[in-house]
């Protein structure tokens, strides 16, 4: 972990219109808890829709593509980058503090509101809330590692990140059981499963993948993306000029 | 003392080769890399400064391999070509930054002194999005200058600075390769790299192609044969009297459009003269034309591109 690093990338990535996205997909999840708590009063499997639904199957991994991507991928694409690159620091803390600051604005914008919006929709900071909070946060962790390996190797990695997602997670996970297996939502949805415990089923809230192929996979992508990440950064070609 | 060493280096991008079998060395003093557009410098920098990986060959800084050892930042500093940097902050605090980067034991005073050499001081508390191309540049050279490395290597420092900031950079230059230090830096305008640099190493289309005193490549640039486009009211007397000259192999009329001139002499489409002693050329050229009662129209050099004096220089 790097300060000055950590300090630069929180600056880039919260600056100029980029924060008003970032905060924009909170803002919409709380207001909907809002109107649905409002219209419908405390319904728990309203909560586990929007939350399940809309908290994770679509903010959380929003957030990740944006916090990810925006912590290491513009300074690649304009070459900014070359001045924390042209110092004597370790490839892979460049990426561990990328990593967490982009961990640390989905965590405060994705994994906090979900929460909130869970104790909004069920009128008390329960087991629905705990659980799809703590599963926002940790798939939060899993999305960054996963999308700030993308913008390291590919020019291309808010397109391709889109894809993961958007399409084959919400998309094709609905559709083909066995991409579900291969979806950070329901490893993550195996987390907050566990927590609801024995009423999960009756709830809803059930994950293709059981808690310890969940969380397995959860470490695996997050520890193997991140050193990936740092190796290939040792070598990233900043420029095709001649 | 400090030496790059560049030994058989090849590098390429696909089926493009942007580097082919450099072989150099980089001492104290201040030394040119000059070439055209397109002739590899960028690429040479990069791989100097530990960016971009030979695809063959050896780049080391004092015997040590430069390339995925992020040690030898302690000892280098870099100013980029592109001009992005971190536009949030400001100059103040992005030369800071790069002085922490580096872990130095008091980086405000570094960054303090930095921003001092570049005569920024003034303008420090303003936003980088705000600077000029010029003050950019020279925001760049503090942060390569923060940690005070024997080596420094700029691709094209001079770019975009107004004829003062250029002087005064020029003046940096000279008195960083007084001190001793290692200063590399690329241009494909020969009158900045003869100004500064005391060695020249010239690139053309991927190539090492001279290398040595700026006065030695200086004087094979002016004395190669030189071609010049000439349109006159009577080319072709003109182009006899001009054959007849020793500093002239060759002239040819071009047939062109057919005009008449004063005094009802016809003209052609110009005449395209080789000569071989240029200055001896420039001389005798108006005493001719005077002599022959020849107004002349349009004199013009027909291959002063740098191209094209490099690649003369390459097939010599």
């Amino acid at each position: 972990m790097n300060a000055t690093v950590a300090r630069l990338t929180a600056r880039s990535l919260l600056g100029r219109r980029r924060a008003l996205l970032l905060l924009l997909l909170p803002a919409v999840l709380l207001a909907l808890s809002g109107v649905a708590r409002a219209l419908a009063g405390t319904e728990e499997d309203l909560a586990v829709g929007l939350l399940g639904g809309f908290a994770l199957g679509t903010l959380v991994p929003l957030l990740g593509l944006i916090a990810g991507t925006g912590a290491i991928g513009p300074e690649i694409d304009d070459g900014s980058i070359v001045y924390v690159l042209a110092k004597p620091l370790d490839r892979h803390s460049i990426v561990v503090t990328k990593l967490l600051v982009a961990v640390a604005v989905v965590t405060a914008l994705g994994a906090v509101p979900t929460f909130a919006a869970g104790v909004l929709l069920t009128g008390t900071a329960g087991t629905l809330a705990v659980a799809f909070g703590l599963a926002a946060a940790v798939a939060g962790i899993a999305y960054c590692a996963l999308f700030v390996l993308l913008a390291v190797v590919t020019r291309n990695a808010v397109v391709v990140g889109l894809l993961y997602a958007l399409v084959w997670e919400t998309l094709i996970g609905q559709f083909v059981p066995g991409a579900q297996a291969l979806s950070i939502q329901q490893w993550a949805l195996a987390i907050a499963d566990e927590v609801v415990g024995s009423r999960a089923g009756q709830l809803g809230v059930t994950s293709a993948v059981g808690l310890p192929a969940g969380v397995v996979l959860l470490l695996a992508v997050t520890l193997g993306a991140t050193w990936y990440a740092g190796r290939r950064l040792r070598t990233i070609r900043l420029t095709s000029e001649v | 003392m400090t030496t790059v060493s560049i030994e058989q280096v090849s590098c390429w991008f696909g089926n493009v080769v942007a580097v082919n079998d450099v072989t150099m060395t980089i001492g104290p003093g201040v030394t040119g890399l000059l070439g055209p557009n397109g002739a590899g410098k960028s690429t040479l920098i990069h791989m100097m400064g530990g960016l971009l990986a030979p695809s063959s060959g050896s780049v080391t800084l004092d015997g040590e391999t430069i390339w995925r050892n992020e040690d030898v930042y302690r000892r280098i500093g870099l100013v980029p070509e592109r001009e992005a940097m971190y536009d949030i902050v400001t100059g103040w605090q992005f030369v800071l930054a790069n002085a922490r980067l580096h872990r130095l034991p008091d980086p405000e005073s570094a960054a303090r002194r930095a921003l001092e050499t570049v005569e920024m001081t003034g303008a420090q508390d303003r936003g980088i999005a705000t600077y000029s191309k010029g003050m950019k540049q020279r925001v760049k050279m503090a942060t390569a200058l923060v940690h005070d490395p024997p080596v420094l290597l700029l691709d094209e420092p001079f770019n975009g600075m107004d004829p003062r900031q250029r002087l005064q950079l020029m003046d940096l230059l000279r008195d960083m390769g007084r001190q001793g230090r290692t200063v590399l830096f690329s241009s494909h305008i020969l009158e900045e790299v003869e100004q500064i640099a005391t060695d020249i190493q010239v690139m053309v289309a991927g190539r090492h192609a001279a290398s040595g005193d700026f006065r030695e490549i200086r004087r094979l640039m002016t004395e190669r044969p030189h071609q010049y486009t000439i349109r006159s009211d009577d080319d072709r007397t003109l182009a006899s009297a001009i054959m007849a000259e020793a500093s002239v192999s060759g002239v040819q009329l071009d047939p062109g459009q057919r005009s008449t001139g004063h005094g009802g002499r016809s003209g052609s489409g110009g005449l395209h003269v080789q000569a071989l002693d240029f200055a001896a050329f420039v001389r005798v050229l108006p005493r001719l034309a005077r002599r022959h009662g020849i107004r002349l129209y349009e004199v013009s050099p027909a291959d002063e591109s740098l191209e094209s004096v490099f690649t003369y220089l390459v097939s010599r």
